[in-house]
């Protein structure tokens, strides 16, 4: 983790208040941006990753030398054109890719954080990342854009800050996270914490790291990013590199070693204790109840133009859920458009090349550029 | 235009709020925004239309009249337009206290089933009548409640909501219809055009 040292990082010096009471000042937060802020300075898009996501949204990752994790939607000419637009991307606090979180030292014991860094909430996240306005002396978005717990922090920060953006996207993503949602998530949680080089969290220190219940976290939660269709016709009963079953508990089948393969490689970039910070703020997210059970009050101040995405196989998050959100902003008369897209390819549909998708998004955000 | 969506551009005013029920790939959306300048959205069952509808900067859901029209507030329109769909609904009565309940007033237009080409087509062929405006077959037409003008103004009185004015599209001729001339505007008009209110 030494090579983030590169990372571009904004310390904020205003103290941030979190909803768990305790107070934070002086932190720092990792982002990155691509393409070149207008004149007005309104052309910028800020994007929110997901649960595993960074700021590193396209291009090639410069830590996993990989190619970032929305490739696919954001680029020259792509769905969120980085030719027209200044996209703006941090890593969420309580994460692990240079921004606050609990592998940090704590400034009064001069320890590494683990579990005793405090926990944050979506509302906390977006709460921070509003400072890289300020930052960059922009007074008005033109859209905040993001899947999954990308989604959410979408939902929350318009709720927070009802002038700053012109058009929201939400996509494929939920107002409350529900009891599955809690429970794949605590699954994970659980997974990281049996493993005994977890140490209650204290494994920096002691120089060990919990890969086994990470990488298990991972391969729990990849299946719920997936249709049962897609991994039929992905896999199906395919067997791994042999012509018959071994009568064991090797990795027979294609599936298996793939979800292997994906938890393995999971545990080079990621940091289980943030894992176990993101899953718990996705866990704690509830707008509904913030604001007594009239999700449409989160709106209320807002006049910007909405536009929600949901996916037909995702069953992580799925059509009902989005929908919400577009019934709560119906019933306040806000401008909002919805469209459910087809695709086989579960809840990572949004991060994957489905061209309906990218079209449709695209669509959106240049036409509602050119009227804004 | 089409002359149907060039009645409906008529009838409604400057900046009025309009949600245009199954709004297609949304051109009498586009053409209320430019003549009328109104504040336009629209309810679309298909994705492939939706989306068209987005690559034309067009606020619309995706969504079904009878499940999705309850989402909105009452009279949070000025008019809500139902183009040539009432025919396609499981409850076309519940589908029009939806409508005259989220907007004030609402525009409807019937593809007429009393026009004397499908009577004639019934009475001579003895088959389910296939025109230009109705190319489906019995068994897989999505009209499973077809109607008459004359259907239509009785079903008014029957659940009780006002007809304001009616229209009849006759070879892109329009002409009111009027009770001295119903029997015959059933017999020739393709196109009813309904303005109602509560």
């Amino acid at each position: 983790m030494n090579t983030k040292e590169n990372i571009k990082t904004l310390i904020i010096k205003k103290p941030l208040k979190l909803d768990c009471g305790k107070t934070i000042n002086h932190y720092p937060l990792a982002y990155e941006t691509y393409g070149s802020l207008n004149e007005n300075k309104d052309n910028a898009i800020l994007v929110f990753h997901a649960l595993t996501g960074d700021q590193f949204v396209t291009g090639i990752n410069p830590i996993t030398k990989k190619d970032g994790w929305w490739s696919y939607a954001v680029g020259p000419n792509k769905s969120i054109d980085i030719n027209k637009y200044f996209v703006i991307c941090a890593n969420v606090i309580g994460g692990c890719m240079g921004s606050y979180g609990p592998s940090h030292k704590n400034p009064d014991t001069n320890k590494i954080y683990g579990t005793d860094f405090p926990v944050i909430t979506i509302n906390d996240m977006v709460n921070a990342q509003v400072n890289l306005l300020d930052h960059f002396k922009i007074k008005k978005l033109f859209s905040v854009v993001g899947g999954s717990m990308g989604g959410m922090q979408v939902l929350q920060f318009i709720s927070n800050y009802p002038d700053k953006a012109s058009t929201v996207v939400p996509i494929a993503c939920t107002s409350s996270h529900s009891a599955q949602n809690i429970a794949f998530n605590e699954l994970g949680r659980q997974a990281i914490a049996s493993d005994h080089n977890w140490s209650e969290g204290k494994y920096l220190s002691n120089n060990t790291l919990p890969d086994k219940g990470l990488s298990v976290a991972r391969m729990a939660a990849h299946i719920t990013y997936l249709s049962k269709k897609g991994l039929q016709e992905k896999f199906g009963r395919k067997l791994q590199e042999r012509d018959s079953l071994k009568f064991g508990f090797d990795a027979d089948f294609q599936i298996e070693s793939y979800l292997r393969y994906q938890g393995s490689v999971f545990v080079d970039r990621f940091d289980a204790n943030s894992y176990l910070y993101i899953t718990r703020a996705m866990d704690y997210f509830d707008l509904v109840k913030q604001f007594d059970g009239n999700l449409s009050n989160a709106f209320k101040k807002t006049k910007a133009k909405f536009f929600v995405i949901s996916f037909t196989s995702d069953w992580l998050y799925p059509t009902q859920e989005n929908k919400d959100v577009v019934i709560a902003l119906n019933a306040i008369g806000a401008d909002v458009g919805f469209v459910e897209i087809k695709s086989d390819k579960g809840h990572d549909s949004f991060l994957l090349d489905v061209p309906d998708f990218l079209k449709t998004l695209k669509n959106f955000l240049d036409k509602s550029y050119l009227e804004r | 235009m089409k002359s149907e969506y060039k009645i409906i551009v008529d009838i409604i005013e400057e900046k009025a709020r309009v949600l245009d029920v199954g709004c297609d790939d949304g051109t009498l959306m586009e053409s209320l925004k430019k003549n009328k300048n109104v504040d336009a959205r629209g309810i679309e069952i298909s994705k492939d239309k939706v989306q068209i509808c987005v690559s034309k900067g067009l606020t619309v859901i995706e969504g079904n009249a009878e499940l999705d029209l309850k989402q909105f507030p009452n009279d949070s329109f000025d008019y809500v337009v139902l183009g040539q769909t009432l025919q396609a609904f499981v409850n076309p009565e519940i589908v029009i206290r939806e409508l005259l309940r989220v907007g004030k007033k609402a525009i409807i237009t019937i593809p007429n089933f009393g026009h004397w080409k499908v009577r004639l087509n019934l009475l001579i062929k003895g088959t389910m009548p296939i025109t230009e405006s109705l190319p489906n077959s019995w068994y897989n037409t999505p009209n499973i409640h077809m109607c008459t003008i004359k259907d239509f103004v009785k079903f008014s009185k029957i659940i009780n909501f006002k007809i304001f004015k009616s229209l009849a599209l006759t070879n892109k001729n329009i002409s009111n219809i009027n009770n001295s001339n119903l029997f015959y505007k059933n017999l020739f008009a393709e196109l009813g055009i309904f303005l109602i209110e509560k």
